[in-house]
């Protein structure tokens, strides 16, 4: 890791939340990808790749629930880790924290409702 | 309320007279904001507030006002600081999509090295993340060899021309109103009229004085003393390593003071009463000081220094109609994380003045909030200061809370609760009131005060002493 990179370094294949595990952060990409993968009736099934600049494991901040997917490192992955307490805090004291977020989130169903109508034709 | 008006100058009669559309106290499509100064809280109000108007559908045509140029080594490039961007705000940039890249950040900082008399520890980043970042605000030190890193504030003003503002690299002299309009001149002659004016000078330069027959009232300010010394890259990283080296000594006026490891230099940054040469020499010359830097060190070979203003006291009135001072010349935090406070306070100007208005009942009823929120937490930080400051003097405190920590950092399960709030006081990452709730939780004085009879019993502190962590 160089002296000025911030974060943490994954190794390839390297589980960095894994479904159905309880957590209390997020993760910011700061170089490399990601793939986000589900468990279905013990087969892994690849929802999405994510790379520098997205973010993952936002839905267990907002929700008292286990992580949904898996994500793994792609090669080598630097990411960085947000605090649930730290970006709740920062966001009750300015909203606007969570718009790119919510952006984000609003993005990804666009896709999600773009996949489903592509299934059900 | 409204700010007098002062040195009037006749905008008109040079020629730059430019009329404006806005009519009411809001921001419309094509104002003109002007920004003095763009070091952090310049450039953030400048990105948020563009970023702000993009979403909301309006053009604003932002000009930001900078004397320095961070491209240039040295004062001319420089706002004089630690350079240490808190763990809170490197997760809140990250969150708003700025993930600081390794070509400014010189260091990461995965520890704090605590040293006083008694010893020294180690305090670990809780994550064993790197999640501090070691910068330099311009492009380094006088007489650097090599320019491998760009400027912290260089940076954050390209994100902000990015968004789309315009930078005047130019020195505000003077300072009017035609009717109820702000209106700037610069060194260069030019002279512009602005629907708002936002402050973000800090407390470094003669421009606030701009301001004294109007109704802000400046904040308190203090000298501290930064200076480099060229170590190189292996020497940074031999002797100091990826850890920020906190010192809490007994020496007279001195409060704080920290060796921060950066690429090929060291920041020695002191903070405390009337510092004058004598107590830098006399820290310089301490033994756990020599302790951090190579052998053949020479205290005297520096390659800058400075005795920059910080500012202890923030603004008792920072806004009035059309005008908001943001950053150092408004509110700060008080010796920690001011980039933070900037971010904070540039934050909320930029969302009041997009969402609310720009009146002065605006800045009141949205912005001062977020100044009110930092200044009351300074109060309690001065609180906190005031204990750290008995313990500094008091060899057996010092014993005990040096006793703490290790025990802490020994016992990997527990709870670390000396450990994260000298943790979280030194690196300014959460606010002091979190800090302060968790040293007068009944278990930390329990355990405080269980340490302070074993540092102060003789048999138990020899044993002590022999036994394991090398007692002087
Ligand atoms: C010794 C010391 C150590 C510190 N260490 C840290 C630290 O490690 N981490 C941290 O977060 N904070 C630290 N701070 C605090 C931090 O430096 C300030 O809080 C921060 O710089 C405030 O940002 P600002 O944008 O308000 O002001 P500044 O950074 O001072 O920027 C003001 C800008 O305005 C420009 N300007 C001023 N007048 C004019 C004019 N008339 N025309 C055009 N341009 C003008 C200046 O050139 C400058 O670029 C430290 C401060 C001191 C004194």
């Amino acid at each position: 890791m160089g002296t000025g990179e911030l974060g943490r370094v994954y190794q390839e294949g390297e589980v960095i939340i894994r479904q159905g595990k309880t957590g209390d952060c997020m993760y910011e990409i700061q170089d490399g990808k990601v793939e986000v993968i589900q468990e279905i009736s013990g087969k892994e099934v690849r929802l999405a790749v994510l790379g520098k600049g997205d973010f993952f494991g936002e839905m267990a901040i907002f929700e008292h629930d286990v992580r949904s997917a898996t994500v793994r490192a792609l090669g080598e992955v630097r990411a960085l880790t947000i605090d649930k307490r730290t970006f709740l805090r920062r966001i009750t004291e300015d909203p606007s924290l969570a718009f790119r977020i919510v952006e984000r989130m609003s993005h990804r169903i666009r896709e999600m409702n773009r996949e489903l109508a592509r299934l059900k034709t | 309320m409204q700010i007098h008006k002062t040195r009037k100058f006749d905008s008109k009669k040079h020629g730059l007279h430019i009329k404006l559309k806005t009519s009411g106290l809001n921001l419309e499509n094509n104002s003109r904001v002007g920004v003095i100064g763009s070091g952090p809280a310049g450039s953030f109000f400048s990105y948020f507030l563009l970023d702000l108007a993009k979403r909301v559908g309006i053009n604003i045509q932002l000009d930001i006002f900078e004397s320095r140029d961070f491209s240039a080594p040295a004062p001319a490039g420089c706002n004089m600081c630690g350079g240490i961007i808190s763990e809170s705000l490197v997760q809140t940039l990250a969150t708003e999509g700025i993930n600081l890249p390794p070509s400014v950040v010189q260091r990461g900082i995965e520890s704090y090295t605590l040293h006083m008399d008694v010893g020294r520890v180690v305090i670990d980043t809780p994550l064993h993340e790197k999640r501090i970042g070691a910068v330099y605000r311009g492009a380094g030190p006088r007489g650097i060899k090599e320019k491998k890193w760009g400027s912290f504030d260089g940076y954050l003003q390209d994100l902000a021309m990015e968004k789309g503002a315009h930078l005047i690299q130019a020195r505000i002299k003077d300072i009017g109103w035609d009717d109820k309009w702000p209106q700037i001149k610069t060194s260069t002659g030019l002279e512009k009229e602005y629907d708002l004016l936002v402050v973000a000078a800090g407390v470094n330069s003669p421009t606030i004085k701009l301001f004294q027959n109007t109704d802000y009232i400046p904040p308190d300010t203090t000298k501290t003393f930064i200076c480099e010394y060229y170590l190189g890259e292996e020497g940074v990283e031999n002797c100091l390593g990826s850890s920020m080296h906190a010192f809490l000594l007994k020496i007279p006026r001195l409060e704080f003071a920290a060796f921060i490891p950066k690429g090929d230099y060291a920041t020695v940054c002191m903070l405390g009463k009337k510092i004058n040469k004598e107590l830098v020499q006399s820290f310089l010359e301490n033994p756990e000081v020599k302790s951090c830097v190579p052998p053949d060190w020479n205290m005297n070979h520096k390659a800058c220094q400075c005795y920059p203003q910080i500012n202890i006291k923030g603004s008792k009135k920072a806004f009035s109609d059309r005008i908001v001072f943001i950053g150092d010349c408004g509110v700060s935090r008080l010796y920690k994380d001011g980039i933070g406070g900037a971010y904070c306070t540039a934050k909320a100007a930029a969302t009041t003045a997009i969402f609310e208005g720009i009146s002065a009942h605006d800045f009141k009823k949205h912005f001062w909030p977020a100044c009110k929120r930092i200044e009351k937490d300074n109060r309690i930080g001065k609180i906190i200061f005031f204990a750290v400051g008995l313990v500094q003097k008091v060899r057996f405190a010092r014993r005990a809370v040096f006793r703490m920590v290790i025990m802490e950092q020994k016992n990997k399960s527990g709870r670390k609760r000396m450990s994260m709030s000298l943790w979280d006081l030194l690196t300014g990452s959460a606010p002091y009131q979190e800090v302060f709730w968790r040293m007068f939780h009944p278990f930390f004085f329990i355990r405080f005060f269980w340490n302070i009879a074993v540092a102060v019993f003789p048999f138990k502190r020899k044993r002590f002493q022999k036994r394991t962590y090398g007692y002087r």
